[in-house]
């Protein structure tokens, strides 16, 4: 089996992030493999485990992407590409990547394709179904269950807390939501093999695109931090008061009742 | 000179930290309360290769370097120091001298399986009688045929009740001069005569097991020697030279545990009507345990690069055994301090820190035997 994961470098928005001139401060930011991906990447080990074949983790990014390349690797994938965009694109957009990737995927002979259901910076959900539809296989999105069987494939997709069972065919993309597996640790001597498997590096070039057919079709207007939570409020007295004041506060001041 | 870490040793950091935070911090208060042995975290460490760091692939390990070893073990003394304390002595004093001294056939036999997480290793030098002064050592092994026959008494044994193997050291002759002859055997802990008991009660690192080993009559076969039959001393002091890293990587790890704890309560504490982190006081005491800590890593990281290059460390090593150990009893105690009466009590862990960091100034050589060590090499 043929295998790939799209994977993204993104910041840890556990860790504190400012945002200095309409961008998101890098250098304070732990970078770390969107945790989605995380899923995927292990989904892809299991299955390859279990079938044969390999597992192949692409990035669209920039040379700090080889670190989380390489600890996907450490995990037990086979092989990383590297599609660096660095010196080629100032901005990109879901779009972007998407193209890039599947010009990248189109002539590989994917049977199983597995992304991260959304990416915990940008948060669109996008890429995933995008390359599908540039590929023209099938996808399905939000998967919490994958099972294999010759060439069926059945999925248990999460749609909102319930569940749905999907049954489809190879070639396939899927995305992974939380729940789909337990990523495991990369191992030392996991850690200590990845210095030695392939990390192929690409550029737009080698895969005959100009800057124009992946150009941006959105734009970013402003990047802004949430509102500081305000710091909460303690009622007291008599309960029958509190509760008047609460109602009278919903009302007034929150202004949600 | 660079100072950054590899990609290999990022990534063993990124790894040890998210597993210590997900898997040893969540059970430090049960394991210090209870001073139960956290066996099944010891099992994890072994599948994960966390257990044969710095030894070769061959042997069972992960073919790792001492630097990364340095920094797992600081990791995983943060998230909890017993657990880190028994780490650092199932490779630094368990699996370390078979590796260095051993046979192949020894190292395929002993060594692969603690190398590989199936087992823990033990060092047994200490006696009641013989505890700075190991030349003092009272332990006996004859030679009777084609066996060994050891009698003695070791004391305060770290990881002893849960070892496969425990190396120890033993008088086996006289040489020209008339002293001692100092040699280390290989005991698997399931020899006949070999008792072990787990008794004592601990000021801190109290889920690191801790034992005391009673040999008698106990026979392993001749070929259980471990290196220069004549060399034992030196095989110790080589043994030692390389724990120390680990204790000092360890004593760094426990300090910043108590640093992190000491600076998000001086930013929640208010008292005077603002968070005590505004007065200086607290912030020259914060400012204190910070750089020290660093300069105690740099040490680390520094003795432990010495030893990858294969130069002299001795020296180095001590270095950072003894400011590590001592500038992070003094970061745990303001930790302690900063706290004020939260401090003491144990809801707060940082009494634990205390605890528990104590010990870096006296295992592996107190601090008295740093500094003679240090000054050895002086003059
Ligand atoms: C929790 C724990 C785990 C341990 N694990 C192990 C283990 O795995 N294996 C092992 O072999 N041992 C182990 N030990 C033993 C430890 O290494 C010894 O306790 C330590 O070396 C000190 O020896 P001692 O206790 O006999 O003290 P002593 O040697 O009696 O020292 C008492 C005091 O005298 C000072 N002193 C001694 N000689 C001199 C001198 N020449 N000049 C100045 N001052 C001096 C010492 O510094 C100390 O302050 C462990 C100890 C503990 C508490």
């Amino acid at each position: 089996m043929n295998i790939f994961v799209l994977m993204k470098r993104t910041f840890d928005t556990e860790e504190k992030i400012s945002i200095s001139g309409g961008k998101i401060n890098e250098d304070g930011a732990e970078f770390i493999i969107n945790p989605y991906d995380e899923y995927a990447i292990e989904e892809a080990i299991q299955v390859r485990d279990a079938q044969g074949g390999e597992v192949t983790v692409i990035t669209v990014g920039s040379e700090e992407a080889e670190k989380q390349l390489r600890t996907a690797l450490a995990m037990g994938a086979d092989k990383a590409v590297l599609i660096n965009t660095e010196d080629d694109l100032e901005y990109s957009d879901q779009f972007t990547t998407a193209k890039i990737l599947a010009e990248y995927l189109k002539d590989k002979d994917a049977d199983l394709i597995i992304g991260g259901n959304v990416a915990i910076d940008g948060g669109s959900g996008q890429v995933g179904p995008r390359v599908a539809e540039l590929l023209n296989i099938p996808y399905v999105t939000t998967i919490t269950n994958l099972e294999i069987n010759g060439s069926t494939v059945t999925v248990v997709r999460d749609v909102e807390g319930d569940s749905e069972v999907i049954e489809t065919s190879l070639p396939l993309l899927v995305t992974a939501q939380q729940g789909l597996n337990e990523p495991r640790y990369p191992s030392l001597p996991g850690i200590m093999k990845a210095k030695k498997k392939p990390l192929d590096e690409l550029e737009l070039d080698d895969l005959d695109l100009e800057e124009d057919d992946v150009e941006a079709k959105t734009k970013t207007i402003e990047i802004y931090l949430p509102a500081q939570k305000q710091a909460g409020k303690v009622l007291e007295g008599e309960l029958a008061d509190q509760v008047k004041e609460l109602v009278s506060l919903l009302h007034n001041e929150a202004k949600v009742v | 000179m660079n100072f950054e870490l590899t990609k290999e040793q990022q990534m063993v950091k990124d790894m040890v930290k998210e597993f210590a935070e997900k898997e040893v911090a969540p059970k430090a208060v049960h394991v210090d309360k209870t001073g139960e042995f956290p066996v099944q975290t010891f099992e994890k460490m072994g599948q994960l290769g966390l257990l044969g760091i710095p030894f070769p692939e061959k042997y069972g390990g992960s073919g790792g370097d001492t630097i990364s070893y340095a920094i797992a073990v600081e990791e995983i003394g943060k998230a909890c120091g017993s657990t880190g304390l028994s780490y650092a002595a199932a490779v630094s004093l368990g699996a370390s001298p078979i590796y260095y001294f051993g046979t192949e056939e020894q190292k395929q036999h002993f060594l692969v399986p603690l190398a590989s997480g199936k087992g823990l290793g033990a060092f047994g030098l200490t006696e009641p009688n013989a505890g700075s002064d190991a030349g003092g050592t009272r332990t006996k092994a004859v030679l009777e045929g084609d066996e060994y026959v050891i009698n003695g008494e070791k004391c305060f044994i770290t990881n002893a009740e849960y070892a496969k193997t425990i190396t120890v050291t033993a008088v086996t002759g006289k040489d020209e001069r008339g002293k001692n002859i100092i040699s280390a055997i290989l005991v698997p802990t399931d020899t006949a005569g070999l008792t072990i008991n787990s008794n004592y009660e601990k000021l801190g690192v109290r889920g690191s097991n801790t034992s005391e080993i009673i040999l008698e009559n106990v026979r392993v076969p001749k070929e259980n020697l471990l290196g220069d039959p004549t060399g034992g001393f030196k095989q110790f002091l080589y043994t030692l030279d390389g724990g120390r890293i680990s204790i000092a990587a360890l004593s760094v790890g426990i300090a910043q545990a108590a640093l992190e704890k000491a600076i998000n309560y001086a930013k929640e504490r208010t008292q005077f009507g603002q968070p005590i982190a505004k007065f200086q006081a607290i912030q020259f005491k914060l400012a204190d345990m910070a750089m020290e800590i660093e300069l105690a890593r740099n040490m680390v990281y520094k003795a432990a690069w010495l030893k990858d290059n294969g130069k002299p460390f001795t020296k180095e090593s001590a270095y950072a055994k003894l400011f590590a150990s001592e500038a992070g009893f003094r970061a745990c105690n303001q930790a302690v301090q900063i706290h004020g009466g939260y401090g003491y009590m144990r809801e707060y862990e940082v009494e634990r820190y205390l605890r528990d960091i104590k010990l870096m100034e006296i295992g592996e050589g107190t601090s008295e035997i740093q500094r003679l060590v240090i000054a050895r090499q002086l003059v």
